[in-house]
């Protein structure tokens, strides 16, 4: 039983990563119908840019709370500066093309972003400065929490409240409503589309970026490629809550997170080896679009011709 | 003369060149010519990709839907048949051995790859099923998903060598990969002209419509995708009994991504645009490594964190540069450089008299012609105002 509540910590703790990038891929897919292949990439950049802020800030040496703050909110600003100029100088450019295009256009973006940063910062992985004191803490008799685990969860959590105020109480919030509801008719309402779209791909990338300082105080090893499967998963989660639905972002990548440990933990019993760990996910994916297509939360639409 | 006739004709000069072209790759050389080995690996890896863009073309470029795990379709043929001749090789190397070595290996050889192509398409079916029911981006990330979840299974599997690679007999040669790299494009090249064809470009046109006209577009984009998954397979095959030793590094989401570079670059629903995109991307690599005393400088972080302005060869730069080549493909010319045109010989032919029907019906590459009219209309308006 306590190995079990500790599976579950260990892979919630994975899952609000997962739930984090869901939401970027959610929130770009709600508004322009893309697969943003390049976003998981965007949390590679997010993490890479904590380090470097790390190290030449100077936090790097000397743990404390003001220097993972100060890191965590320059790297998702940076970030969301960086998912600007993605979707500007890629994405516009091609928005008025097939559905086609803009896919080879993401897939594209994610390898120039993968290869320039192996090329910048070689392949080889490279150990993320620890920025706060680790600390073990007992919950429920034997199972343990970190404080890299807690911080993943309060931080996750708070920035999640924060993007459902963005979305629910803010102006542009229900601009970006509107025009995830029909990107036509918002503009004629007269919503600065352009704009709306643009303050989407920033409020993904910094979500993602958070991810990223995030996942590098978990689990300290970061690399140009750490993205691709991460990123993959998390737009799993996003199909399995109903993609373009906000609280299914949510609720999928916290289930792929469990479901993830838990094959890690008990999938011996049944047959399944740990090392498939990384298939569990798309094992989900298929039996989902097999049952139900529009995932948990999503709500079935019929194409209007 | 008949159109079987011409084929004939048309196989027997593809073999008889391809014979040559393998005899000169051989040490003793043909007739005093001879192709070093290098230039040989170029030439077989020019025909596996051939291979792999105008099977990929035909789910990719004809029927519109977006296929992305080429790699994984690849992977599956590759170890399901080097398994078989690795197991098998030996005993059926002797129970042919009356047809003499060369007769032996290939006669293999066309096992494994009915075997590849088989396991190659059951897969494809069993992955396409479920996401093309669906309209959309799904098959893209399942496709991804697919081929990753391959690679890990195949790396968990100790009989083909897990982690530590695979040793496969080298019964594959520059011949047989010829013959099927002519035998892929001469069949789906015939698919496209068929009326399944019609259906698979009627999908890709506008799926609505085409389901609105009777087109089973499940059923026909199933078929489609099986079919590139054999073709993928067979490449498979090919490439795991020509390397001799099969990794799953070489399956990796990159090859995927390189044969979808290929179809892009020459413009999907082109067959010859697919196989010159197989051509320049096999051989773009190799140019820039022979470029590689060119020294571009970049900024480069140090491993305690330092920034650097270092010179990198131009090299390094490979996969950057093909990203790159992708995304402005996509902004200047979305339609790839070929589009969907062919590009020939046929303007070197005498124009023939336009069938009665032509006029109404469409061109050769399927656009019908009051759409064509429409764009012309369009464009001329555009350049009135």
């Amino acid at each position: 039983m306590d190995t079990f509540v500790q599976q579950l910590i260990n892979g919630l703790t994975i899952g609000s990563i997962y739930a984090l990038i869901a939401l970027g891929y959610t929130m770009v897919y709600g508004i322009l119908r893309l697969i943003n292949f390049a976003h998981g990439d965007v949390f590679m950049v997010g993490a890479y840019t904590g380090y470097m802020l790390a190290i030449h800030l100077g936090f790097a040496s000397s743990p404390s709370i003001i220097g993972f703050v100060v890191v965590l909110f320059g790297s998702m600003i940076i970030a969301a500066v960086i998912g600007m100029l993605i979707e500007r100088l890629a994405y516009r450019p091609v928005r008025k093309y097939s559905r086609m295009t803009t896919l080879i256009t993401a897939i594209g973006m994610s390898l120039f972003l993968e290869y320039i940063f192996v090329v910048i910062f070689s392949g080889t992985p490279r150990a993320f400065p620890q920025l706060l004191p680790s600390d073990n803490y007992t919950l429920f008799g034997n199972a343990t929490i970190n404080t890299s685990q807690l911080l993943i969860f309060v931080v996750s959590i708070l920035l999640m409240l924060g993007l459902q105020f963005i979305i629910f109480k803010t102006k542009v919030g229900k601009a970006m409503r509107a025009v995830s509801f029909n990107l036509n008719s918002a503009k004629l309402m007269g919503v600065n589309t352009d704009f709306v779209i643009a303050f989407t791909f920033a409020l993904g990338s910094a979500l993602a970026a958070a991810g990223g300082v995030l996942v590098a105080q978990y689990n300290p090893k970061i690399e140009p490629l750490m993205g691709l499967l991460i990123g993959l998963k998390a737009f799993v989660a996003a199909v399995l809550g109903g993609i373009g639905n906000i609280p299914g972002a949510v609720l999928g990548g916290l289930l792929i997170g469990a479901a993830e440990t838990l094959v890690v933990g008990y999938g011996q019993y049944i047959g399944i080896p740990s090392t498939y760990r990384d298939a569990v996910a798309f094992a989900i994916l298929i039996l989902v679009l097999l049952i139900r297509p529009a995932g948990l939360l999503g709500s079935n639409v019929q194409e209007k011709v | 003369m008949s159109s079987l006739v011409k084929s004939l004709i048309f196989g027997i000069i593809v073999i008889a060149l391809l014979y040559i072209v393998n005899a000169m790759m051989s040490s003793t050389g043909f007739f005093g010519a001879g192709i070093d080995d290098y230039s040989a690996r170029l030439l077989v890896f020019i025909g596996i990709n051939i291979i792999l863009a105008t099977s990929l073309n035909l789910i990719n470029g004809f029927t519109g839907q977006f296929s992305i795990g080429h790699a994984g379709f690849m992977a599956v043929g590759a170890y399901s048949s080097a398994y078989f001749t690795v197991t098998y090789g030996r005993q059926l190397e002797s129970a042919f051995s009356s047809l003499g070595e060369l007769g032996a290996t290939s006669v293999i050889l066309l096992i494994a790859v009915v075997i590849g192509a088989i396991v190659a398409a059951v897969v494809g079916l069993i992955v396409g099923i479920p996401s093309l029911r669906l309209r959309g981006d799904y098959l893209a990330i399942v496709t991804l998903g697919f081929a990753e979840i391959i690679r890990i299974v195949i790396l968990n599997i100790d009989a083909v060598g897990g982690a530590t690679g695979y040793q496969v007999p080298g019964y594959a040669n520059f011949l047989w990969i010829g013959i099927f790299a002519v035998i892929t494009v001469v069949v789906v090249h015939n698919i496209v002209k068929s009326d399944v064809g019609r259906a698979l470009i009627s999908i890709r046109e506008d799926e609505l419509a085409a389901e609105a006209m009777g087109v089973n577009t499940t059923r026909y984009k199933v078929v489609s995708f099986v079919i590139s998954s054999a073709f993928a397979g067979i490449a498979g095959v090919l490439f795991a009994h020509y390397n001799k030793f099969l990794s799953t590094n070489d399956f990796q989401f990159i090859k995927s991504f390189e044969v979808i570079i290929m179809i892009v670059l020459g413009g999907m629903g082109s067959m010859t645009g697919a196989i010159i995109g197989a051509i320049v991307v096999t051989l773009l690599p190799e140019l820039l490594r022979q470029l590689s005393f060119i020294q571009v400088p970049f900024i480069q972080v140090g491993s305690s964190g330092e920034v650097l302005l270092s010179s990198i060869p131009l090299d390094s730069l490979r996969l950057v540069i093909f990203a790159l080549i992708l995304i402005l493909t996509m902004i200047l010319r979305p339609q790839g450089i070929f589009g969907t045109k062919e590009f020939g010989l046929n303007w070197l032919k005498r124009p023939r008299k336009e069938s009665a029907g032509a006029e109404t019906v469409g061109d050769s590459e399927g656009t019908p012609i009051a759409q064509q009219k429409e764009a012309k209309r369009l464009t001329s308006e555009e350049e009135d105002q």
